[in-house]
């Protein structure tokens, strides 16, 4: 397989997986339960997941341990086995899909803040992402994606401290804004502009959001990243915002909804086009068929 | 008063060694502890939660904000205690059972403290019969409840179940937030209101102690 990079240089538009979390929650996983520990338990059903989206087209999976940092890990008392559950989490997506397509490691944000609003130690932060990501670049990985990110600094932190341990490994990064009457903004207050500057300084290959918005809102965001700044972009939408019906959340974009819009997304010059919350293999089969028609 | 106004100000900033050292002075040079809260530390704090309302200003200068208010009340605890100030009510908040998310809540915490509630915050995954419990044993008027995943939220609604069970439904009012929180799920299982965002949920809180 060509390198993941090379392929974006080369003006590829490439389609990766969708949720993670809703999916694993409407196979029975337990609100509040940990699950990076199906790593450990049941594995066949994360392969399962895999398997599905591969199926459906996409081109980058992503592993289950977007919360598998050892900060993180730390609240189920599971810290002591983040190699193994992280290790686990690459060698269940490559027996799903070998190597015919990306595996890339999804990190999510460690759940703590920075000092001096916060109380965590850059230092602190930075260990906890290096010990999550020697396991993954052990287990072999083509590229890492820091996702959901709310704070820059952070991100930015995260970003440094894989470049560090894997100069080569492909790393994406991506933040979650909220509309305001004053713009788009992460909760830490961080504008699109900011992010991108900040984040190619530290090194990121890719930039990005996912999360928290429908694609409608997606597409405005990946418009802002392209006159932010000249480097590519990954946009993964949630199906829309979640409403309770009877008990259980619906995310309302159908697959046939947010596939009318994914042309638009192309043409804001994104590379890598997935989804987040509430959407499901037959969103990314959707994706598939509105990518294909475009002939990119 | 310029003191109270440069603790005010202090605030705003997030000097939080500035303010202790202002709100020592105001004791020490005799201002009622009543008029240092409402002058300086609420004043500050009224001013930080309207520019965060209208995102002017964003978490990590509330959150110093919050910090320098708190070495402001630490100085004044005890003065408030002895001059028997009354607070502006008694407030049990905590993010849902099976969440962890708490950002929000905090904020929620931060804000009502800073409009001189008495604020018991119970944490992060907190079981229902947990914010029954300690609202009835002290005698809060509001239970505050936070989620952001979308299927804890259902928590709350055993919550509200609870405090009619109890008879304590008219007593102790409820109030709900979150991302994926609506007014009309609040309506739908009998919450007495929503908070749209921490600055509403102060003004509704405020609203429901009232009552």
């Amino acid at each position: 397989m060509k390198p993941l990079l090379d392929r974006i240089r080369n003006g590829d538009v490439l389609l990766a997986d969708g949720a993670m979390g809703t999916l694993l929650l409407g196979a029975g996983l337990k609100p509040g339960g940990c699950p990076e520990s199906l790593n450990l338990d049941r594995p066949e059903l994360l392969e399962e997941i895999a398997r599905d989206y591969f199926n459906a087209g996409a081109e980058i999976i992503q592993t289950n341990t977007f919360g598998a940092a050892p900060l993180k890990l730390a609240a189920y008392g599971l810290a002591e086995q983040t190699e193994e559950i992280n290790r686990s989490a690459v060698q269940t997506v490559r027996r799903a899909v070998g190597n015919k397509t990306y595996v890339c490691a999804c990190c999510g944000p460690s759940g703590k803040l920075l000092k001096p609003y916060g109380d965590t130690e850059p230092g602190t932060i930075a260990q906890s992402f290096e010990r999550q990501l020697r396991a993954l670049v052990e287990a072999g990985i083509d590229a890492v994606n820091f996702e959901t990110m709310i704070d820059l600094s952070e991100a930015e932190i995260a970003v440094k401290a894989a470049k560090a341990i894997a100069p080569d490994l492909t790393v994406v990064a991506t933040m979650t804004f909220q509309p305001t009457r004053r713009g788009l903004f992460t909760i830490m207050g961080n504008t699109i502009a900011e992010t991108a500057e900040r984040l190619a300084h530290a090194g990121a290959d890719v930039v990005g959001s996912n999360c928290g918005n429908g694609i409608e809102l997606m597409v405005e965001i990946a418009r802002e990243f392209r006159k932010a700044r000249t480097m590519p972009t990954s946009i993964r939408p949630n199906a829309g915002v979640p409403q309770l019906v009877a008990g259980r959340p619906v995310y309302p974009e159908t697959p046939e909804f947010m596939a009318a819009k994914i042309p638009d997304l192309v043409h804001a010059g994104v590379s890598i086009i997935g989804g987040c919350c509430g959407t499901s293999p037959e969103h990314i089969r959707a994706f598939r068929s509105a990518l294909g028609s475009l002939r990119t | 008063m310029e003191l109270l106004n440069l603790i005010a100000t202090g605030l705003q900033e997030g000097d939080d060694a500035r303010v202790g050292e202002l709100t020592r002075q105001a004791v020490a040079e005799k201002v009622p502890a009543r008029q240092i809260l409402d002058e300086g530390l609420i004043a500050g704090m009224n001013v930080i939660g309207r520019l965060f309302r209208d995102h002017e200003i964003f978490l990590p200068d509330v959150l110093l904000a919050a910090r320098a208010m708190y070495a402001g009340l630490d100085v004044l605890k005890p003065l408030l205690v002895s001059e028997n100030v009354p607070t502006a009510g008694k407030v049990v908040i905590g993010t849902i059972q099976g969440d962890l998310h708490d950002i929000g809540k905090n904020l929620v915490g931060i804000m009502l403290r800073g409009a001189g509630f008495d604020v018991i915050d119970l944490g992060n995954d907190v079981a229902p019969e947990k914010f029954v419990e300690t609202a009835t044993r002290e005698n809060a008027q509001v239970i505050g409840m936070s989620a952001l995943l979308t299927t804890t939220m259902t928590g709350m609604q055993r919550v509200v179940e609870l405090l009619d069970a109890k008879g304590q439904r008219g007593r102790i009012k409820t109030i709900i937030g979150g991302a994926p929180v609506t007014a009309e799920y609040a309506r739908e299982i009998g919450a007495d209101a929503f908070g749209f965002d921490a600055a509403s949920a102060v003004e509704r809180v405020k609203e429901l102690a009232a009552r």
